[in-house]
Formats: C-alpha cells, sequence, structure tokens
C-alpha cells in the first residue's frame, strides 16, 4: 500500500516538476502556442464545415496571398520586441510599389530598379531610428511622421496605379513550383527564406539577443556594456527593408504600383504579430509566432470569403482576437514575473 | 579575517568633491578598498553614499578628486568604462534582463560563437560552470523572472565574475531578502572575499554589516566622518557616527512635548497587529488625541512601511484599524482620508509634489480630491486658503503662482504640509518631512507640528535625526529590521539611550 | 515683451498667425470675405467649417492625452457613428424630417459614448497600455462599420442632415456653432470644475495623485468617453457634409492629425498640463496648412509630405538633444560677444 502511494506521490512529483521546469523554461512560449492552437482549431473547423478547405491549392494560395504580410510581420517583430511600434511599414510598402512601377514604365532597366526599390543610401528606415533613438522620439510618433512622409512620397511619384509589365518581376509571382497539387512561388519562397533569416538573426547573433535584452530592460542592456543606440536603430532599418520588399513582392503580386495600397496595413501586421504571441511591451515574441499570426489571419479571410460573408468580419474577428490576446499575454506576463 | 593592510589598495579614492545644483553631495571624501575584504558604506539617507557608488562607477562625474585603481590613475565616463577596469554593481532593482534565461543573463555580450552563431550548448555550459563557482544549482534555461530577487542577484554577481571584475560593489542587495537568502548571499560573499575580490558593500541592517564586514566607512552629510575597523566600532558608536548631532535652538518645542496627554477612553487611532508580508512584522500602534508619536529607527527599519500601512498607500495583509474605537478598513488612501488621516510621503518628489501645478493649485489639492472633481475649490476660496497657509508657514518665494517643482526642498515640504492641513485632518502622518532642508525651514516646521498638536491634532512623525523626534514626541516606536522593537516614552529617555535602543536591545531582534 | 514670448501659446499662436500672413501674401482673395444672402463666404470661413471634424476629435484627443494616455480609435468611431446615423436615416420612411434625424443622431452618439466607455474599461480598469486598448478598436471599429452600412456606401438625401455640416446659422455655418458649442462645454467643464486640474494632476503624477485621494480611475475613464462622444459628433458631421456614411473615409488618418494638432497646441504627449486654447489653435493650424497645400496646387493625396516634415519639426524643436545644442551654442555665441566687446572696451581705454 505504502510503495503504491510512493509511486503516485512520485509520479505526481515528477509532473509537477516538469510542469514546473517547463513553465520556468518556456513560459513565453505559451502565447504562440495558443496561436498555434488557434490556427489548427481554425483549419479543422473549416475543413468540417466546408469539406474542402485544406487542400493543397487552398493551403499554397494561403502562402502566396500572404508573403507580402509574412515579410512585414518579420521587421515589425524584431521593432516590437524592442518594445517599439513601426506604424510606417504600410505606407513604405505602397511607396516601393509605386516607385518601382513607374520607373520600369519610364524604361528604367530592372536591375538598376530593383535595387533602388530595396533602397540603399539615406532610407526612411535609418531616419526613423535616428528619431527614435537619438532624439528621444516615442516611436510611435516618430514612425507617424514615417506613415504621412512615405504615402504622401507615394502620391507625389503617381496618383494612379501603375501597371508593370517588367516580365522578371511579373515571374516572380507567375512561376510556380509544383510538388503534386502544392505549389511555392518565388514570391513565396522569398517571404520563408525572410522568415528563417529573422528567426535565426534573433535566435542566434548578438544583434538578436540585444534586442531581447532592450526589450526586457533597455537600461539593463545599457548597463550590461551592450550596443544598444546601434541596435535601436537598426531594428528600425530592418523594418523599413522589410517594408521595401514587401513592396516588391506586392508589385508583383498585382502586377501594379498603387499609392493607395497598404492603407491599413500597419495595424493588420501589428495584429498578427501581437496573435502570435509576441508582447507589445517587448522582450518577448518570436518570429515564427509571427508567422503563425499571419496563416490566422490569412486563414480567416480565407473562411470568410468561403463563407461567402462580408469581408469586413476579417478585421472585427481580429480585432477580438488581438484583444483576447492582451489579455491573456497580461496574466501569464503577470503570472510568470511572479517570483516564487 | 582580518584586513591585511599591507596588501595595496585597488580602489583609492581622494578628496572627491561633486558638487549638484545648490548641494554639495560629497565633500572632499576619502575613500579605499584592499583586495580580499568586505567594507561596508555606511550613512544615513542624503549621506552620499550612493553619490560616492556613482563617481567610482562612471555614472557622475567628480568635480575635484582622484580615482587610482590598481594604483593607475582613471578617469569613468561611463558604467562600461568601470566594468572594463573590473568595477562591477549590483543594485537593488537587478540591472539584469527578466525576459531572458539565467544562462543568457550571466552570459549576454560574452556568449560563445562558431562560425558566428551563438552555441547555445556551450553558453549554458559555461554559464553553469561560474553559476557553480557561487555555489549555485540552477536550471541555466529557466527564465530569469521565474526566480526570486535573491537568485536574481547571484545570477547579477555571477555576470560580473565573468566580466572579471576585481572590485564587485553591492548596493542594498539585502533589503527584500529573507534570512535564508542573507545566508546564502553571505556565503557567497565570503566565497569571494577568499578569492581576493574587494566588495563595497551597503545595506541598512546593522545585524547583517556586523556579521559579514571586515571594515567599514562611515559618511555624513556629504562628508567622511571615517574608516574603522568593525571590531574597533561597537555598535551604538556607530549609529551616533551615522545619525550625528545637529544643534538647532529649539528649546521652547523641547518644554511642550511635555505636556501631559490625556489618554483616557479610545485614542484617535488603534492599530492592532497590522503587518504587510515583505514590508513589515505586525506591529501595534495608537495615537491619542493631541499627541505626537515618533517612529524611531534607521533607514529601511520598517518605519516608513508601518506608517504606509496606517494610510492604506500600501495594503496591510493582516491586523485591525479603529478609529476613536470604531473597527475601520482601510484599503486606499481615499479610505484613509475619510477617516481623517493624511499622509506625507518621505519622496517630496515622486510621491508628494505635482510639479508642474502652482502653489497655489497644490496647496488646495488636498481639499480638491475630498471634494472630489465636480466641486471646485472656488478661485476665492483657494487665494484665502492659500494667503493663510503660505504665511502660517513661511512658504518662499510667497508668490502662489509658481511652478511648485520649482520650489526649494524645505519650502515644496511646507506647501505639502499645507496641503494636509487644508484638509483639517485628526491625524497626520509625516514620513521625514525635514528630510532634506535647511535649518531654518527645519526649525519652522518642528514649530508647527509642536503648535499643531498643542491645539489637539494627532501626529505620527518620522525621522532619521532622533533628536528632533524626541524633541516632539511624547512617545516613541522604535523600529529594527522590519520590525517593532519596543515603545518608550520620550521623558525617560535620552538621545544616547535611544541610539542604544535602536543598536543594541535583544528583545525585538528577530533573525528574519 | 518677455512675459509675451514666455506664454505658453504664443509660439504656437505665432506659428498660425505666420501661416495665415503666408497665405494672404500669396493670394490677396485668402483674406476675402464675403456677403451673399445673409451668409459669409470666404476661405477663412471655410477653415471653420470644415475644421470642426477636427476640432472635436482633437478636443477629447487632449483630455486623453492629458492623462498620459492616447485615443486611435477616434477615426473607427467616426465611422461608426456616421454609419450608425445614416442606416436609421435610410430605414426610415421619413428621411427628411427633422425627428428621424434627431433620433438617428441622438443613437449614433450613444453608440460612440459607449464605444469611448469601452476604451476607458480596458485602459482604466484592465490597465492595458492606451496606444495598444484603442488600437483593438481602431482596428474592429471600421469593420463594424462596414457592416452596419453592408459594405456599401449608404447616401440618403434628408434637409436636416445636410444642415449639419452646411448650413447656416445667422450669418455663419453651422458647424462653426457645433465647434464653438464643444470647446465651451470642454473648456466650462474642466475649468469650471476641478476635472482640468485633477486630469492634468493623474497625467503629471499619478502616484503622488493616488496618495493625496484622487479616483485616478473615473477621471481617466471620462477622458475616454468624452473623446469617443466627441468623435461620435465629429462622424455625424463628417456623413452629414457628404450626405453617405462612408465607412472607409470617414475618419480616415484623423487620429494623427488631431494628435498634431494637440501638440501643435502646445500640450504635451507625456501627458499633464494641457490648454483648450492651445489644442484650438492647433486645430485651426492643421487646417489652414491643408487649405495653403491645396492653394499651392499641391493634390491633397500628397499633403502628407508636408504634414510628415510638420510633425518631424515640431518633435525635433521638443527634443532635449536640440534644446542642450541650441542651449550650448547660444551661450558661446553670447560668451563671445562679450569677450569682444570686453576686448573693445579694453581696447578704446
Amino acid at each position: 500500500m505504502t510503495t503504491v502511494q510512493t509511486t503516485t506521490a512520485d509520479r505526481v512529483a515528477s509532473v509537477t516538476s516538469f510542469l514546473r521546469t517547463f513553465t520556468s523554461r518556456y513560459a513565453s512560449v505559451l502565447p504562440t502556442l495558443a496561436a498555434v492552437g488557434v490556427l489548427l482549431l481554425l483549419l479543422m473547423g473549416a475543413q468540417s464545415r466546408f469539406g474542402n478547405f485544406v487542400s493543397p491549392g487552398n493551403m499554397s494560395a494561403l502562402l502566396l496571398d500572404n508573403a507580402y504580410l509574412m515579410i512585414l510581420a518579420v521587421g515589425m517583430t524584431f521593432v516590437i520586441v524592442t518594445a517599439g511600434i513601426d506604424l510606417s511599414v504600410g505606407s513604405v510598402m505602397a511607396f516601393t510599389g509605386i516607385l518601382g512601377a513607374s520607373m520600369l514604365s519610364t524604361g528604367v532597366p530592372v536591375y538598376i530598379a530593383v535595387p533602388i526599390m530595396l533602397g540603399g543610401g539615406a532610407t526612411i528606415g535609418l531616419l526613423l531610428g535616428v528619431l527614435v533613438q537619438y532624439f528621444n522620439v516615442q516611436p510611435f510618433i516618430a514612425t507617424l511622421a514615417g506613415l504621412f512622409l512615405a504615402r504622401g512620397l507615394a502620391y507625389v511619384v503617381s496618383l494612379s496605379s501603375i501597371r508593370v509589365e517588367e516580365p522578371s518581376l511579373l515571374w516572380l509571382q507567375a512561376t510556380r513550383f509544383r510538388l503534386g497539387d502544392w505549389y511555392i512561388t518565388p514570391t513565396g519562397i522569398i517571404a520563408i527564406v525572410v522568415v528563417a533569416t529573422g528567426a535565426l538573426v534573433m535566435h542566434f547573433t548578438r544583434f538578436g539577443r540585444t534586442v531581447y535584452a532592450i526589450g526586457g530592460s533597455e537600461q539593463s542592456a545599457r548597463l550590461m556594456g551592450l550596443n544598444v543606440a546601434r541596435t535601436k536603430v537598426m531594428v528600425y532599418v530592418i523594418s523599413g527593408f522589410c517594408g521595401r520588399l514587401a513592396g516588391l513582392v506586392l508589385t508583383a503580386y498585382s502586377g501594379a504600383g498603387y499609392p493607395r495600397n497598404g492603407i491599413g496595413t500597419e495595424l493588420d501586421v501589428i495584429a498578427v504579430v501581437v496573435i502570435g504571441g509576441t508582447l507589445l511591451t517587448g522582450g518577448r515574441g518570436y518570429v515564427l509566432g509571427s508567422m503563425v499570426g499571419v496563416f490566422v489571419f490569412g486563414t480567416i479571410k480565407s473562411v470568410i470569403s468561403f463563407m461567402g460573408a462580408e469581408q469586413s468580419w476579417t478585421h472585427i474577428i481580429v480585432g477580438a482576437l488581438l484583444l483576447v490576446f492582451i489579455v491573456v499575454q497580461r496574466a501569464i506576463v503577470a503570472r510568470s514575473d511572479r517570483p516564487r | 579575517m582580518a584586513v591585511d593592510t599591507a596588501v595595496p589598495p585597488i580602489v583609492q579614492m581622494r578628496d572627491i568633491t561633486i558638487q549638484f545644483p545648490g548641494v554639495l553631495a560629497l565633500d572632499q571624501v576619502d575613500f579605499s578598498l584592499r583586495p580580499g575584504e568586505i567594507h561596508a558604506l555606511m550613512g544615513e539617507n542624503g549621506a552620499g553614499k550612493s553619490t560616492l557608488i556613482k563617481a567610482l562607477t562612471g555614472v557622475y562625474h567628480i568635480d575635484s578628486g582622484t580615482i587610482e585603481v590598481a594604483g593607475a590613475r582613471r578617469v569613468f565616463d561611463s558604467t562600461a568604462a568601470a566594468q572594463d577596469a573590473g568595477i562591477s554593481t549590483v543594485y537593488q532593482e537587478v540591472n539584469l534582463c527578466a525576459n531572458l534565461s539565467v544562462g543568457e543573463n550571466v552570459m549576454l555580450g560574452h556568449e560563445p560563437r562558431r562560425q558566428g552563431r551563438i552555441d547555445w550548448t556551450a553558453v549554458h555550459a559555461e554559464a553553469q560552470r561560474h553559476l557553480k563557482n557561487l555555489g549555485l544549482e540552477l536550471d541555466t534555461r529557466s527564465v530569469l523572472s521565474s526566480h526570486s530577487i535573491a537568485i536574481q542577484q547571484l545570477v547579477a554577481i555571477s555576470r560580473a565574475m565573468v566580466l572579471d571584475s576585481k572590485v564587485l560593489i553591492l548596493d542594498e542587495p539585502t533589503s527584500s531578502l529573507d534570512r535564508g537568502e542573507v545566508e546564502q548571499l553571505f556565503a557567497v560573499m565570503r566565497e569571494l572575499r577568499e578569492s581576493g575580490v574587494a566588495i563595497l558593500f551597503v545595506s541598512h541592517f546593522l545585524d547583517q554589516v556586523y556579521e559579514v564586514s571586515d571594515r567599514i566607512t562611515v559618511l555624513r552629510d556629504g562628508g567622511l566622518v571615517g574608516e574603522f575597523l568593525v571590531a574597533d566600532l561597537p555598535r551604538d558608536a556607530l549609529v551616533t557616527k551615522m545619525i550625528g548631532r545637529e544643534m538647532t535652538d529649539l528649546a521652547e518645542i523641547s518644554e511642550k512635548s511635555d505636556r501631559a496627554i490625556d489618554r483616557d477612553g479610545a485614542p484617535v487611532l488603534s492599530a492592532s497587529g497590522i503587518g504587510r508580508r515583505g514590508g513589515v512584522a505586525p506591529a501595534d500602534v495608537s495615537v491619542y488625541k493631541g499627541e505626537v508619536i515618533g517612529f524611531a529607527g534607521l533607514l529601511g527599519s520598517g518605519r516608513t512601511e508601518l506608517a504606509r500601512l496606517i494610510y492604506g498607500a500600501d495594503r496591510a495583509d493582516s491586523g485591525e484599524m479603529q478609529i476613536h474605537g470604531d473597527n475601520v478598513k482601510v484599503h486606499s488612501p481615499r479610505q484613509a482620508m475619510e477617516h481623517g488621516i493624511a499622509f506625507s510621503s518621505e519622496n517630496r518628489r515622486d510621491e508628494g509634489i505635482i510639479a508642474d501645478l502652482t502653489v497655489a493649485e497644490n496647496i488646495v489639492f488636498g481639499i480638491q480630491a475630498q471634494r472630489g472633481w465636480t466641486r471646485r475649490v472656488k478661485n476665492g476660496e483657494q487665494d484665502a486658503i492659500v494667503k493663510d497657509y503660505i504665511a502660517a508657514l513661511g512658504v518662499r518665494p510667497a508668490d502662489p503662482t509658481m511652478r511648485a517643482g520649482n520650489l526649494s526642498g524645505g519650502n515644496q515640504q511646507k506647501v505639502l504640509l499645507a496641503r494636509w492641513l487644508a484638509t483639517a485632518p485628526e491625524l497626520m502622518v509625516l514620513d521625514e518631512p525635514t528630510r532634506g532642508i535647511d535649518v531654518g525651514a527645519k526649525a519652522d516646521i518642528q514649530r508647527k507640528v509642536a503648535e499643531l498638536s498643542d491645539k489637539g491634532l494627532s501626529v505620527i512623525f518620522i525621522s532619521s535625526e532622533l533628536e528632533e523626534v524626541l524633541r516632539l514626541a511624547q512617545r516613541i516606536v522604535v523600529m529594527r529590521d522590519r520590525h517593532k522593537i519596543g515603545e518608550l516614552d520620550s521623558h525617560d529617555v535620552d538621545a544616547a539611550g535611544l541610539i542604544d535602543y535602536i543598536a543594541n536591545n535583544e528583545a525585538g531582534s528577530v533573525a528574519r | 515683451m518677455t512675459k509675451i514670448l514666455k506664454h505658453r501659446l504664443f509660439w504656437p499662436a505665432a506659428a498660425l498667425v505666420s501661416l495665415l500672413a503666408v497665405n494672404i501674401i500669396a493670394n490677396q482673395s485668402f483674406a476675402r470675405i464675403t456677403m451673399r444672402d445673409g451668409q459669409l463666404y470666404g476661405a477663412l470661413i471655410d477653415i471653420l467649417r470644415q475644421s470642426a471634424p477636427l476640432m472635436l476629435v482633437a478636443l477629447g484627443m487632449t483630455l486623453v492625452i492629458a492623462t498620459r494616455g492616447i485615443d486611435l480609435s477616434v477615426g473607427a468611431i467616426m465611422a461608426v457613428s456616421g454609419a450608425v446615423a445614416l442606416t436609421i436615416i435610410d430605414s426610415s420612411p421619413s428621411p427628411g424630417s427633422l425627428g428621424t434625424v434627431a433620433v438617428a443622431v441622438v443613437v449614433a452618439l450613444l453608440v460612440s459614448l459607449v464605444l469611448g466607455a469601452w476604451n476607458g474599461f480596458l485602459v482604466s480598469v484592465l490597465g492595458i497600455q492606451p496606444i495598444i486598448a484603442t488600437l483593438v478598436l481602431m482596428l474592429a471599429g471600421r469593420g463594424v462599420a462596414l457592416l452596419i452600412t453592408g459594405g456599401a456606401i449608404t447616401t440618403v438625401n434628408s434637409a436636416p442632415l445636410k444642415f449639419i455640416a452646411s448650413g447656416y446659422l445667422f450669418i455663419l455655418p453651422f458647424a462653426f456653432f457645433i465647434s464653438v458649442a464643444a470647446i465651451a462645454t470642454v473648456g466650462l467643464l474642466e475649468r469650471r470644475t476641478a476635472l482640468g486640474v485633477l486630469t492634468e494632476a493623474v497625467g503629471i503624477n499619478p502616484e503622488a495623485s493616488r496618495l493625496a485621494g484622487v479616483r485616478a480611475r473615473g477621471i481617466k475613464w471620462s477622458a475616454y468617453v468624452a473623446s469617443g462622444l466627441l468623435a461620435g459628433i465629429a462622424g455625424v458631421i463628417y456623413a452629414s457634409n457628404i450626405s453617405a456614411a462612408d465607412a472607409n473615409a470617414a475618419g480616415f488618418l484623423i487620429e494623427l492629425y488631431a494628435i498634431l494638432a494637440v501638440v501643435l497646441g502646445g500640450t504635451s504627449l507625456m501627458g499633464g498640463k494641457f490648454s483648450i486654447a492651445g489644442t484650438v489653435i492647433g486645430v485651426l493650424t492643421v487646417q489652414t496648412l491643408g487649405s495653403t497645400i491645396l492653394f499651392f496646387g499641391v493634390p491633397s493625396a500628397q499633403s502628407p509630405v508636408v504634414f510628415a516634415a510638420v510633425v518631424i519639426l515640431v518633435v525635433l524643436l521638443q527634443s532635449d538633444l536640440v534644446h542642450r545644442t541650441a542651449k550650448r551654442v547660444w551661450s558661446q555665441v553670447r560668451a563671445e560677444f562679450t569677450s569682444s566687446n570686453q576686448q573693445d572696451t579694453e581696447v578704446a581705454s
């Protein structure tokens, strides 16, 4: 009798100790796991409702349709993990698209146009980073100025849409590498490469760890001798670069540059990053989580179009989901930050 | 362990002077630290302890004087520079990143890398090794925030050892630790001392200082009082040196505190067993009409914590309170105010003055909060109240439209006193109302307290200056190490006796 | 003289006056006001009329910012408010009757009030950061507005509705009177009661306010409720102006222009002291700047470039680094000047 009791007790003890190890190590993964759960539930629900939702074609389209969002989400993850925010990404994306389309339509060769689109030299991201770091402007305000600036510049380039006929750019979208019924486009490959690079940089470089340290406590990071200033400027440069790359991808996707593209996209991006498990207060989050967030967003959109309902439901549902995640995150953080 | 004075000091600071606007923060202070010693830096609030530390770690620029580290003259312009010279600091509020793992916090910025990428296995192995050197067995992959403050501090020390520090500054590391955690920390400190590290230790707990230190340097009001071997400095001598004596001519007030207090009937306030975990152990306090109760004890003794519980600024998790004999609940400042209690915090800047509002607005702020937003204090009424109190308390300059943040400390204190007096409280809790203000303003405030209590106001008066407490209070609650260790009648004790009681009374000395 | 220079409204007012001056110099007709059928017309009158929605939103934003908060959802609330009002009018048998419009407006404002209260709940009770809390509604609000209008742009033909934005009372536009009424109400409510000073105190020093017994939660909450309600009124005016509910365009980017107006009016984004008069000046500046840009032939879509430049200029002027540098340069200049003066006198003697 006693032996049985002890083994049960042991088992309970080992389970609780496993749980303790798990929560002490991986509490910050929980929101991302929750996002994965939400995604699976969505997919299963949609599959049982429509029967043909989780099909190779539909799933491949999910990546294709949301490639630009995924690229933006990677950059935004860097910024938000430092406890910053970048409102300019949607406008930067639109500006890049219309700039590229305009250059190509006036006969600028693609090997010049694309590097300009991706932007060398002085960029908006660098400007924003400098404002935030050296002039102590709140990220929200600085990137707000960036939003205005890029949007206005987009209209300066052109007030209306410009078609792109450059074959090499359209190739990015039109080419489909197939495996059975699955396919992937070069834009999808770009998105995945960006996600993978972002995840590796965040996890395996000192720069990436400094990003996390700044989000945890900027003052501590400085006292620990980390290069805070350079890192903070860099995350805005990265986010700006992602915005431009997304502009390139979106131009390929839509076959045109359009100055009204990406209005409100910054909010979608922030929402998917948060849903993917990144804390808006900084310090916690994963690039891969943001990718999951993008899939959640994309799936909701696609479910709604399957149902034939109003697309406006997307933002209502995403808004509600955002709220739930924010409240849950607050609870998780409050719990895990309480020292035992 | 005896300090080997033959060993040349690793840190030698000479004639350090730092001038802040309006204050001489450090006045020609000498300080030396030798390898293999634990050196306590003692002093009350405003003595210059943290200024001295910040001068050494490159946070503050020194106006004159020299710093030598390992025999070479150095000028540090940043904490990073001091760290590179082998001087690391562990602060009370741990300066690590709570969102990262233990191992990463130890190694951040020094991670082993392979082909350009961080080798996490090696990071954790190395962190494990450093932690083991301090006798710590931790899961290095666990998140720092899942550990207690004590462990976090030990992790911070471990990080300092990764940086190969020769000098370790521990700034009030024990203030939020329990007894077992303090033991663990002390074991680590002794270990480091054996290995030749010089440790500068700041603590408000006398027991701890005597338990672990080899030498003590005492500062007071920005000046050096002296450097002593622990064995040569009895506790009451230390307390006397820390507190010092300030001769202010206030004889007439001292007479007034002799007047008899009517202690029949219910006290204005009676708290029994009121306490808060991690704050202050359950204690009893009662105050009668027209009585001044002093809270005496060193900084960090729990005197402020107890006062905050009475006002509901922090929530008590044990005990009961009665006002005029009726049971009441005080869970918030607002409730305390409704029961006629007022509280002036020791932290004027962060918890008292609303800096951007005018002097007048600050004075009527208490009344305004009491009345709620709908019933604004009318201009005429405000002018009358403000004029009265500016005159009564001698606020200088007597300009009601001035931004309150621009006043000097003493005048800000007077404004706060006015704010609370205007609400016509029955009990005023004054936490360090005379700290950091000039002698004239100090005398003004003391006189006002005596005068008000004469007229029937009850006061809880907290001050580091024991003479001030003795002069004003009829009864004195003595605090040490977060416990109330006794209550004295101020007629039965003088300053020396009170110091002796604070330093030596064994009855209340409870190991936590 | 220095007193005038030091007044907190000096620079905001100077900016507005010089902007107006530029316009008048560039185009004399700018200042011309004509009387037709007992109603005033002219560029300046247009600015007063068109600024009404921004004025209302910026007033609410001022209060929220004073509590150290921000309200990103004002544009979305405008869209919802307009959608609610127009849908009620559209579905009514008599869209032209005053009663219908009154009911529609009251319902729209009640909905806006509830949305504001929701923001306030998230911020003051749940303790969620204001940017994030109001982001939720900013995102979902337009979706709700689109649902209400069924995804289309609801247009109505209703004279009483049209009157709100385009009608005239006495000789001035009715919308201008709405602005004035809102300014007066907010001004009186904040400055005649103690709400203003308590709001400032909560924004300047939350902990000291708590210890003084201020009910900070209620005060923060009230600011978001006010912001929601004012945005609701702005939404009705916007819808009235185009006689339609356009869920996508209503209040688009207005949160940003409102924040800009508040900052231009001298209220710090860090919370605390606020100035209603400053915000009024800020709104008029933003509106005038908008007209100026149009006047110089820049397409309105491109105007954000100019506003971006203004935002950057303002934040740079407010930043410590610039202050310190300016101070250092100034003191050097002064030192040079005095030393050279001394040399001069020495030479002379």
